[in-house]
């Protein structure tokens, strides 16, 4: 598995009263096969998981992946490191659904037969090939989501980052796009409300206001986080 | 979910017009284009939109993919339409109004007998030559692309907006249409570029 590290990491935004400080002084690394964030909404754990392939910079402290620092090795991160977002419909810019595929591979594969042949066998694997030429915009929510996967995954990362893959998807589609997820072989960060499927990682951070505020196994974090919930 | 538009949505064939290769093909319907908008008088525009109408057709593209191509433009055609007959008299509302159709249906049928990819490489080659001055195919590629895929997107942006405005009472307030409508768009371009950045496109 890959190493993520996380030293001393302090996140600031500007806003229209002063700097807001989203993450402080978080030290970490991780190494587990499957690693989950759960914290409440605008606790920081989004912005946890967007600083491993720089989607956000630190304001202070590194972020390294398998040694690389995520604001000087910027591309070589990212491929490395695979992105899922909430919302898979942000994610998916080509018109139809094999040709959002292949614009995952167009600097990785630069003949075009053999990326047309990866492109059908990755979607067969996702069980989309029947919807290669549908508009991504007329796919399902679920379907959307699979879809936004096959993209990160057809460039072959060592890490997946997913936030709140599930977080819109309905019982039988979070399910599906959860067990895609738990079986992947590459390391996969999680950030998520459901703490069923945080349960089934390796390892659980519960983050609030910025801090992490529980590191351990799944049982003990998720416990902790439901006692800070219902905690006055 | 979101509405689609059919220009910008590929639909594979066998058609000749499938077959070309997308550079000429892209070279073709510029010329095409530039020869429809240039040459005077309101019959050559009427004569290229039953031609086109015909390639389409050829092409295989369904009528009802074409309509749902022209109906967002068709406001706009028929406002600047009578305008021109108001002002400069029937021919040249004829030719203005046959040309920008004429335009679309070509486009449509480009985009529905064309996938992006081909697309993206055909513009890449033919602005290799272009590196030297400092252009970036890839990124003139890529952008033409978005270009194409936003379009549906900002449309469904403006609906939804809509109805949020009516939900709400405010259908007749231009404000409460706009002003989201415009942060939205913003907002989506926000998104994509986030989506890009994440998935490493234009690192390189």
């Amino acid at each position: 598995m890959a190493e993520i590290a996380y030293d001393d990491v302090t996140v600031t935004a500007e806003a229209a009263g002063g700097d807001v400080v989203i993450l402080r002084g978080i030290s970490a690394t991780l190494t587990e096969h499957r690693v989950c964030f759960i914290g409440g909404n605008g606790s920081g754990k989004s912005t946890l998981a967007r600083l491993v392939n720089g989607l956000v910079s630190p304001s202070a402290g590194t972020v390294t992946v398998d040694g690389l620092d995520v604001a000087d090795d910027g591309p070589a991160v990212r491929r490395r490191v695979g992105f899922m977002f909430t919302q898979p419909a942000a994610q998916l810019v080509m018109p139809t659904v094999a040709e959002d595929v292949a614009l995952s591979l167009r600097r990785l594969v630069t003949d075009k037969g053999e990326r047309e042949r990866r492109v059908t066998r990755i979607l067969a694997e996702f069980g989309l090939e029947h919807l290669a030429a549908t508009s991504v915009h007329a796919l399902s929510g679920g379907q959307q989501q699979l879809l936004a996967l096959a993209g990160v995954l057809a460039t072959e990362p060592a890490v997946v980052v997913a936030d709140e893959p599930t977080t819109l998807l309905d019982l039988r589609n979070s399910r599906i796009v959860s067990d895609r997820l738990l079986g992947l072989d590459q390391q996969l960060v999680l950030v998520t409300h459901d703490l069923e499927l945080a349960q089934r990682c390796d390892r659980v951070l519960v983050v609030e206001g910025g801090r992490i505020a529980f590191d351990g196994a799944p049982r003990d974090a998720v416990e902790h986080y439901r006692a800070s919930v219902t905690s006055p | 979910m979101r509405r689609s538009l059919p220009l910008g949505i590929y639909r594979p064939g066998s058609t000749i017009w499938h077959r070309i290769p997308a550079g000429p093909k892209l070279g073709l319907v510029v010329l095409t284009s530039i020869v429809v908008v240039t040459l005077p008088g309101p019959w050559p525009p009427c004569v290229a939109l039953v031609v086109a109408l015909g390639i389409s057709q050829w092409a295989r593209v369904p009528l009802a993919a074409v309509w749902k191509g022209l109906r967002p433009f068709l406001v706009v055609v028929a406002v600047l339409g009578a305008f021109q007959w108001w002002q400069r008299g029937w021919p040249v509302a004829v030719e203005i109004v046959a040309t920008t159709v004429a335009l679309v249906v070509v486009a449509t049928t480009f985009t529905a007998t064309t996938p992006m990819d081909r697309m993206l490489d055909a513009i890449v080659r033919g602005l290799g030559p272009f590196r030297r001055v400092g252009v970036r195919p890839e990124k003139v590629a890529l952008a033409f692309s978005l270009m194409i895929t936003a379009i549906p997107a900002i449309f469904d942006i403006a609906h939804e907006t809509r109805e949020a405005a009516k939900a709400r009472g405010l259908e007749r307030s231009p404000r409460a249409n706009l002003s989201p409508m415009a942060i939205r768009v913003v907002a989506h371009a926000y998104d994509t570029g986030a989506a890009l950045h994440a998935r490493g496109i234009g690192d390189d």
